[in-house]
């Protein structure tokens, strides 16, 4: 059973962000960049996946610009067999990547696709529901938990107010939730191992698929700034404003 | 022009977060119509048709629909999407889960969090845990979007009266089943639609003080539980009540920080509350940064003497 796994290079989780100054979008100039952290626990459980004996081959995928390569290099630095990058210049939203995933996930008939419930940077946790759409296959969200089992995943999903548990069938897309599981510590062997890894190469243009924004980012802008409030000296000072400035109690 | 909002609901009770989704639908198009999407959920069309501004509830009731499972309620919605310009869901877990199945089967993108409308297109929705605000345009014949709660005020509950249109859906097996729930259970209100929230920080230092000082003040404001993500990380209390870019976004009244340091990621899920207080021993902690009102102290003592004053 092959598994492909779809990662995301973002700003460093660490990063504290700046708008440009024409507020034209994020400065990313000589800023760190990182896998997104979501994507880092769907690598952990795909190769966790295949030393259990579940998956045979654990690929990896990335869509964007060449110095994604480095975030493929992460990724089968932990384990996955093999790489593609699909490289693109151009802004890629989440309904591309969905599109260019199907491709993918088609050709190497991958019966478990794994995504990050979302990205750090555009936060739109759309991706992985898109890419299940458009292949018309189940998926299971938000995970915590998953248990593969005579092909079907039994998926532990985050939802509002607890847990749900759901069985899909495979093929299917799982995204990811941060409990899932820890990933690991990427050793210097395993780095050293993942430079001779295939990494594979393809043009987006070449897929044949609609990549085109959808959406255009008219400008960004710093959030409005809270304003810091005042330091009370106890507690009967903290309640006293509560009730009669604040009025909230 | 018209625009759909999908309930968000568990075949017994519609949840607020739809007053919240419809205000924003209202902003978009005048003529909103709710989709009440479940099993046997006749009292959530109910009460979908008395929401003040609604024109029209169309209640889809099959079997296949109970669990809110995201590919059959997707179908439904894609059968009668084609006739509205807007789709909008609550940005729930429900409404993340089902609304970008949507907008890849109409090939349209999705706009996710939209705290702001600003025009028929173009519209306002937090990139980067909230730390930078994005103004987007839509160029796609139908809109899909998930309505940050917080951003619109609901709309009034009552005061509507709205025909209730049913459709029979079709129960088709299909390649997902719903197992089973373990939902935390509490009498205190939920922690999106709560007025007041305390919320406990990695600075408790244990589940047991979170136990011992958070749930008392709680329990004594009769507010909702929320936590910051250290604090679930480290085990003290269940990740559903986990407050911030990962977790939820709230924006109460009063909200009640207790030994939280105030991490961005935590920031974003809270900086929208009306009045925030903190109570922390390290006076350099950057959620001072955001407080109205801010204790420096040691919570051992200030907290059981906060309950004390309150109770």
């Amino acid at each position: 059973m092959k598994i492909l796994v779809a990662v995301k290079r973002v700003v460093d989780y660490n990063v504290k962000v700046r708008v440009k100054s024409d507020n034209s979008g994020i400065d990313i100039a000589n800023v760190k960049m990182s896998m997104n952290p979501f994507d880092e626990i769907a690598i952990e459980e795909a190769v966790r996946l295949k030393e259990a004996g579940v998956a045979t081959e654990v690929i990896v995928v990335s869509a964007g610009p060449t110095q994604c390569q480095e975030t493929l290099r992460t990724a089968l630095a932990i384990g996955a067999d093999r790489a593609i990058l699909v490289e693109s210049e151009a802004e890629l939203q989440p309904l591309a990547v969905a599109k260019i995933l199907k491709t993918l996930a088609e050709k190497e008939s991958a019966q478990i696709i794994f995504l990050g419930k979302q990205a750090i940077d555009d936060d739109s946790n759309q991706t992985g529901q898109m890419l299940a759409s458009l292949m018309d296959l189940p998926q299971g969200t938000f995970a915590s938990k998953v248990v593969i089992t005579d092909g079907t995943a039994n998926v532990t999903r985050e939802v509002d107010g607890g847990l749900e548990m759901i069985a899909i069938t495979l093929p299917a897309v799982i995204t990811v939730d941060l409990r899932l599981n820890e990933p690991r510590y990427v050793t210097l062997p395993n780095i050293m191992k993942a430079k001779k890894k295939t990494l594979e190469i393809i043009k987006a243009e070449d897929l044949g698929v609609d990549i085109a924004p959808r959406l255009k980012t008219i400008k960004v802008e710093e959030p409005p700034k809270r304003a810091a409030g005042v330091m009370v000296p106890d507690v009967a000072a903290l309640v006293e404003k509560l009730k009669n400035e604040a009025k909230v109690i | 022009m018209a625009a759909l909002v999908i309930a968000e609901h568990d075949n017994l009770s519609l949840k607020p977060a739809t007053l919240n989704a419809i205000a924003a639908g209202l902003q978009c198009s005048p003529e909103v119509d709710v989709l009440v999407a479940g099993s046997g959920a006749d009292a959530v069309a109910q009460a979908a048709s008395q929401i003040m501004g609604v024109r029209k509830v169309i209640h889809a009731d099959a079997t296949v629909l109970a669990d809110q499972l995201a590919e059959p309620l997707a179908t439904q919605i894609l059968s009668i999407a084609s006739g509205y310009s807007y789709v909008l869901a609550p940005a729930t877990a429900n409404g993340k889960n089902v609304l970008p199945r949507v907008a890849a089967k109409l090939d349209v993108a999705q706009l996710s969090d939209v705290t702001k409308v600003i025009s028929s297109d173009t519209f306002e929705r937090p990139i980067y845990a909230g730390n930078a605000i994005a103004t987007v345009q839509s160029c796609d014949p139908i809109k899909v979007i998930t309505v940050r709660t917080t951003g619109f005020d609901p709309v009034c509950a009552t005061g509507g009266s709205a025909p209730i249109e049913k459709q029979v859906a079709p129960d088709v097996l299909g390649k997902s089943s719903f197992v089973g729930r373990e939902l935390t259970k509490s009498d205190r209100p939920e922690l999106t639609a709560a007025k007041i929230i305390v919320s406990g920080g990695r600075g408790l230092g244990s589940g047991e003080k979170y136990q011992e000082l958070v749930v008392p003040l709680a329990d004594t404001l009769g507010a909702a539980l929320g936590a910051s993500r250290a604090a679930v990380d480290a085990g003290y209390v269940p990740n559903d009540y986990q407050v911030g870019q990962t977790g939820k976004i709230v924006a109460p009244e009063l909200y009640i920080a207790v030994g939280i340091s105030g991490a961005i990621q935590h920031l974003a899920g809270m900086k929208d509350s009306k009045v925030i207080v903190a109570i922390n021993k390290d006076p350099e902690a950057p959620i001072f940064g955001v407080a109205d009102y801010g204790l420096v102290a040691d919570l051992n003592i200030a907290v059981p003497e906060l309950i004390k004053a309150l109770g």
